[in-house]
């Protein structure tokens, strides 16, 4: 029975959802207007369970573990697990807490300005801490990758494939790299080698393209397996 | 048992694992036998240090150039140049403008980037007393958002412009935002799209939806993988760092506009690097890709 409502609710809504092909409907408004206010409240209830209650109230009163627990043996490991932190390992979670407080603030129209706060620490955080990570990953490991021989002659003598895909490897690299230069107009051999660049973005775009759609056409036929089954299920 | 027991007992094994788990990370920290080696540099990341200290040394000396007067030229940039003729556009049509600064948080680097541009297009929105409407995908973006709009609005001199139900969080799963950006599309017909932030599998749906709707479009990310997309479905799309340069472009600071340089000084550094190194590792000397292959 929970099955063949499942069926019967998934079906429905994903004729819904695909009716927009033709125009936009009612049927559409409703199953869109439906996930967006079932998804968030769904994210606000895993945000509370997942966030709020074990990394700041556990923390804070190690106790209100039990008024969760079916079983008070199993909560009260956590509990004494949780006694046993050092003190700052503990009250250190009131600074999240008090930063989400003058959050709050911007209900308050004279005191929201409080809130700016908050908002500058967390972006600075963001952006300092990205920092090293990003040259790290990003611009460190591609430096990396690129400082390839340009003619590769292995154990068994000259590579042609090989030196070929180092030459396409650092020639693309470089010639894309031109085209993200600000400095200078794209003129004259600046301008060439810059559009060479742009064609190797756009060589690798069109293969990612297609990679892609791929995927998305696996995930129409799974769409479609399960309108098939719905189908079955009615016949 | 009763259902209600069910119910309970699953909650709290769910949230058992996760106090375990940051528990466990804890008492690591904590109650771990190793022994603290405390250094103040680490020779493994100075390849990182050194690309900083590069880096950051090119931006200053830019920015005090910029300072003393010094005019720095950019190249246009056709994505952005044609902001104002989207803009205008909507203005001609009497339709709002919609701005989508991707689906990442505000721990993501592009989402505050987009945040930067977004100031600048609501001064420019402010001034044709055209309203911009943004759906957001994330619960914090919503005061980030609003002080942007709001401070592009006071930029142009049109304080009363700010409308704060135009900022709006819709749902922080994938779809169901999509869903909520097509429904907004369709129905309120913005006559210029901006797409500028971290995108994923959305990013052909919106896009595609915002091309039916006859809107000019203007997508900017550093996603790679969704690039394709926006290059298919938008008319001008920013690619990676065209969009990260899009707020001193705008703009026109010339402190940003310093960054701008800077950034292009480096990767000249860094062209450099990468022909020397490529040659020095055909003669068999690898040592510049050891140095770079440290600490990774």
């Amino acid at each position: 029975m929970a099955e063949t409502i499942t069926l019967w609710v998934g079906g429905l809504l994903t004729l819904m959802i695909f009716s927009f092909l033709y125009k936009d409907n009612p049927y559409y408004k409703f199953a869109e207007h439906l996930f967006v206010g079932v998804s968030a409240a769904y994210w606000m209830v895993v945000a509370f369970w997942t966030t709020f209650i074990p990394n700041l109230i556990a923390y804070l009163y190690p106790p209100s573990m039990g008024w969760f627990a079916a079983n008070p043996n199993e909560a009260k490991v956590v509990i004494d697990n949780l006694h046993a932190l050092e003190w700052w390992q503990r009250w250190g979670r009131l600074v999240p807490l008090i930063l989400g407080l003058m959050m709050l603030t911007r209900l308050l129209p004279r005191a929201s300005w409080i809130s700016r706060w908050p908002m500058a620490f967390i972006i600075g955080f963001s952006a300092g801490t990205n920092l090293t990570r990003y040259l790290q990953s990003d611009f460190i490991a591609q430096i990396r990758a690129t400082l390839i021989p340009l003619v590769v002659v292995g154990a068994d003598g000259f590579s042609l494939g090989a030196t070929i895909t180092n030459l396409v490897i650092v020639g693309g690299v470089l010639t894309a790299l031109v085209y993200f230069f600000f400095s200078k107009e794209h003129k004259g051999w600046f301008g060439g080698t810059a559009r060479v660049g742009i064609w190797v973005l756009m060589v690798a775009f069109g293969a990612a393209f297609g990679y892609t759609v791929m995927a998305r056409i696996s995930l129409l036929i799974g769409r479609m397996n399960f309108m098939g089954r719905w189908i079955e299920s009615v016949f | 048992m009763k259902a209600s027991d069910t119910v309970k007992g699953g909650g709290l094994a769910i949230l058992l694992s996760f106090i375990d788990v940051g528990l466990a990370v804890a008492q690591e920290a904590v109650g771990s036998s190793a022994t603290p080696d405390t250094r103040l540099f680490n020779p493994q990341r100075a390849n990182t240090l050194m690309v900083v200290a590069i880096f950051f040394g090119s931006v200053l000396f830019f920015m005090r150039e910029t300072r003393r007067g010094r005019y720095l030229f950019i190249r246009r940039i056709a994505g952005l140049e044609a902001a104002d003729e989207a803009i205008g556009r909507a203005t001609e049509m009497g339709r709002p403008v919609l701005y989508i600064p991707g689906i990442m948080d505000v721990d993501n680097i592009q989402t505050i980037a987009s945040m930067v541009i977004l100031t600048d297009i609501s001064k420019r929105t402010a001034t044709f007393d055209v309203p911009v409407i943004v759906p957001l995908n994330q619960p914090f973006l919503v005061p980030l958002a609003e002080e942007s709009v709001k401070e592009g609005c006071l930029r142009a001199g049109r304080p009363d412009a700010f409308i704060r139900d135009n900022i709006r969080y819709l749902s922080s799963e994938q779809f169901a935002f999509t869903a909520g950006v097509t429904g907004i599309m369709n129905r309120e017909k913005p006559m210029a799209n901006f797409f500028l932030g971290a995108f994923f599998a959305e990013s052909l749906i919106i896009s595609e939806v915002g091309f039916a709707t006859g809107a000019i479009q203007i997508a900017g990310t550093a996603n790679v993988h969704q690039l394709p997309f926006f290059v298919a479905a938008c008319d001008y799309t920013l690619i990676g760092e065209e969009f990260f340069a899009a707020s001193a472009y705008l703009s026109k600071d010339p402190q940003l506009l310093g960054t701008l340089k800077g950034a292009d000084l480096t990767k000249a550094l860094l062209m450099a690097i990468l022909v020397i190194g490529s040659f020095l590792a055909w003669a068999g000397l690898n040592g510049l890709g050891r140095f770079f292959a440290a600490g990774g």
